[in-house]
């Protein structure tokens, strides 16, 4: 907010943006004016800001507890890294909670991807009666926080003997009115209803539909809604912690938490871990950034 | 059948040909399949709607709703952590002990405090960065996945790692603070500090994820309307005020919305944040949130029907905020 106020110099330039308007894309191009240094200096800032703490994980999963507990705490890596980030990966079950969270995680996603569409298309595009008051029950669900579940799913856990198991993690996280509502919201637009029609001419069932219609119109947003749930399943804390254990097929963020136990941890040892368990969603969210970048952005526009 | 079907025939066959189409003059047969055919094809466009939603719907009931109100049920009960399925009837007791019990009350300020604390600076700091986000960048994209990255990294890892820069002899944020002669804070045990801290956890992973909401809607503005500002002389700053926020409004109120309701679910940060890893929020409970305290009771204690209930009573609590919140659109709605 504060750049507002210090962007004055960027004022007299009212006419090109004006000749910009003419442009097909008149209604996006909200930012015509160019970024001055100020702009680029905050920027900066946030970028450092947002960074560091991810760096100085790995500088201190490259210290040792000795170097932590000295007083300029460390800028730059020491000589550990692999050496912590093995012993994690071996002692601390890393490698079998990741393997775990990718299996969660995947399951979650496809499941979650393929059903939000199905539905997504239902309330988008098909006809039906009592459509309005299923879809504000949907949009309804979105506000209620999970957590306040958990008391009687752990009880069905319990029942089920299903502690421990992943089972336990992954069926509570098949349940998404975001997705549903994300789905929605991408076939309203992107999906004509002359497409349906003609496919209906052709004799073709609703499932037909759903498989040759649906899905190749839908397939940039099942991309982004899929990693959108496959990083929030791996980042779910709460209710892993509640019915995994450390020891007994944990994911990262059970694993994770767990290695800060102990009379003096190991805090290199508990960075590593924390490094090893952001790392494969880091390398995600480098590859598809752009994507998932625009992914949110869209949700939040139409939503 | 068949003799119906002949005298049925002939009348479609003599008179209205076009109405009943090419296909009955072929043969009955091919009338009876294609009779067969549309009756299939009613019933697909009439339930297939259903069975598309039914999927989503099945799994709500069973993992969303079923447990919701079985909370409320399991509230009325006396239920034990080792014998999660006896239950005894309790009536209100529950309820009566968690709001004799000051910690709840704490636990209450203290979600409230922090939720105050992590969600004004983030949505102000976010609405800032969309600002500049919404400027001709070079490398914009960049800048959007790096404000992006915390939200990459989980609760667990961050928390750790921020206990680590918060910390008291030897944390990065006091060695700062001393070298530019200030005194060192005690981030952990002290009451406000340790609510900063916890805070700035919250802060930091999701103030890039709010940005891009906020300049996802930046965009949505129509140019005209800062056309039309800029030649009634207003400065970029009054355009701000007058055209961008105005225009946010749906979006600023959704991201309160999500935010509240996340600062009041907030679990994670606080327990990691103790060096103890304990449910209490720090020696004190000066970081204790609602959603501690409910783990405490119900699986520290083991006291799960008082967890329900204080689970109960965070859904009420929630409850009245969309109250509230539908109250309040409704209004800046009626006022627009």
């Amino acid at each position: 907010m504060t750049t507002t106020l210090t962007k004055p110099p960027a004022e007299p330039v009212p006419e090109p943006p004006r000749r910009g308007r003419r442009g097909p894309k008149s209604a996006r191009a909200g930012g015509q004016m160019h970024a001055g240094p100020v702009a680029y200096i905050i920027l900066a800032l946030f970028t450092v800001g947002s960074l560091f703490p991810l760096v100085w994980t790995a500088i201190a999963a490259s210290r040792d507890n000795q170097r932590l507990a000295q007083t300029p705490p460390p800028f730059w890596f020491g000589g550990n890294l692999f050496d912590k980030i093995e012993i994690a990966w071996t002692d601390a079950n890393m490698g079998e909670a990741i393997l775990n969270t990718t299996i969660v995680a995947g399951i979650s996603a496809v499941t979650v991807v393929f059903l939000s569409t199905i539905a997504g298309f239902a309330f988008a595009k098909l006809k039906f009666r009592g459509r309005n008051a299923l879809m504000l029950i949907v949009v309804g669900t979105m506000m209620i926080p999970p957590q306040l579940s958990i008391i009687p799913l752990y009880m069905m856990v319990a029942k089920l003997d299903w502690t421990d198991q992943l089972q336990a993690v992954i069926f509570p996280s098949l349940v998404s009115a975001f997705g549903v509502f994300f789905m929605r919201q991408y076939l309203l637009q992107a999906l004509p209803d002359e497409i349906i029609e003609a496919a209906r001419v052709d004799g073709a069932s609703s499932w037909r539909v759903v498989w040759h219609v649906v899905f190749p119109a839908a397939r940039p947003a099942m991309a982004v809604l899929g990693m959108l749930i496959f990083v929030q399943v791996w980042n779910d804390f709460l209710w892993p912690f509640l019915v995994l254990t450390q020891n007994g097929n944990p994911t990262v963020q059970v694993a994770v938490a767990g290695l800060g136990r102990g009379f003096t941890p190991d805090q290199a040892l508990i960075m590593g871990g924390a490094l090893l368990g952001t790392l494969p969603l880091l390398l995600v969210f480098a590859i598809f950034g752009k994507q998932i970048v625009g992914g949110i952005m869209q949700g939040a526009v139409k939503g | 059948m068949t003799t119906r079907h002949d005298t049925a025939a002939p009348p479609s066959k003599g008179g209205a040909a076009p109405g009943r189409g090419p296909g009955d003059a072929v043969s009955p047969e091919t009338a009876k399949k294609r009779a067969r055919l549309s009756r299939r094809w009613q019933r697909d466009l009439r339930w297939s709607p259903y069975a598309f939603v039914s999927p989503f719907f099945l799994l709500f009931a069973a993992f969303g709703l079923f447990p919701l109100l079985y909370t409320g049920w399991a509230s009325l009960h006396t239920v034990e952590l080792t014998a999660p399925t006896d239950m005894e009837w309790a009536g209100l007791d529950n309820f009566t002990r968690i709001f004799d019990d000051e910690f709840f009350w704490n636990a209450a300020k203290n979600t409230l405090t922090i939720g105050i604390i992590s969600t004004v600076p983030q949505l102000l700091m976010a609405m800032g960065l969309a600002h500049i986000l919404n400027y001709k960048l070079r490398g914009s994209t960049f800048y959007r996945v790096v404000m992006l990255a915390p939200y990459a990294t989980s609760i667990a890892a961050a928390s750790l790692v921020f206990v680590l820069l918060f910390g008291r002899d030897y944390g990065m944020i006091n060695w700062f603070l001393d070298l530019i002669g200030l005194d060192k804070i005690d981030w952990q045990s002290d009451k406000w500090p340790s609510q900063i801290a916890v805070s700035s956890i919250v802060i930091w992973r999701w103030t890039g994820y709010n940005a891009l909401i906020y300049l996802a809607a930046m965009q949505a503005i129509p140019q005209d309307l800062y056309e039309s500002a800029a030649l009634d002389g207003a400065s970029r700053w009054r355009q701000f005020i007058h055209v961008t926020l105005p225009q946010l409004r749906p979006t600023i109120l959704f991201t309160v919305v999500v935010s509240t309701i996340g600062a009041s679910q907030l679990f994670g940060e606080p327990l990691l944040f103790d060096a103890n890893k304990g449910a209490s929020g720090g020696s004190q409970h000066q970081f204790q949130t609602l959603g501690l305290y409910l783990y405490e009771q119900g699986w520290v204690n083991q006291h799960l029907g008082r967890a329900s209930a204080i689970a109960w009573t965070m859904f009420l609590i929630l409850i009245v905020i969309g109250i509230i919140n539908y109250v309040i659109s409704r209004r800046l709605r009626a006022s627009s």
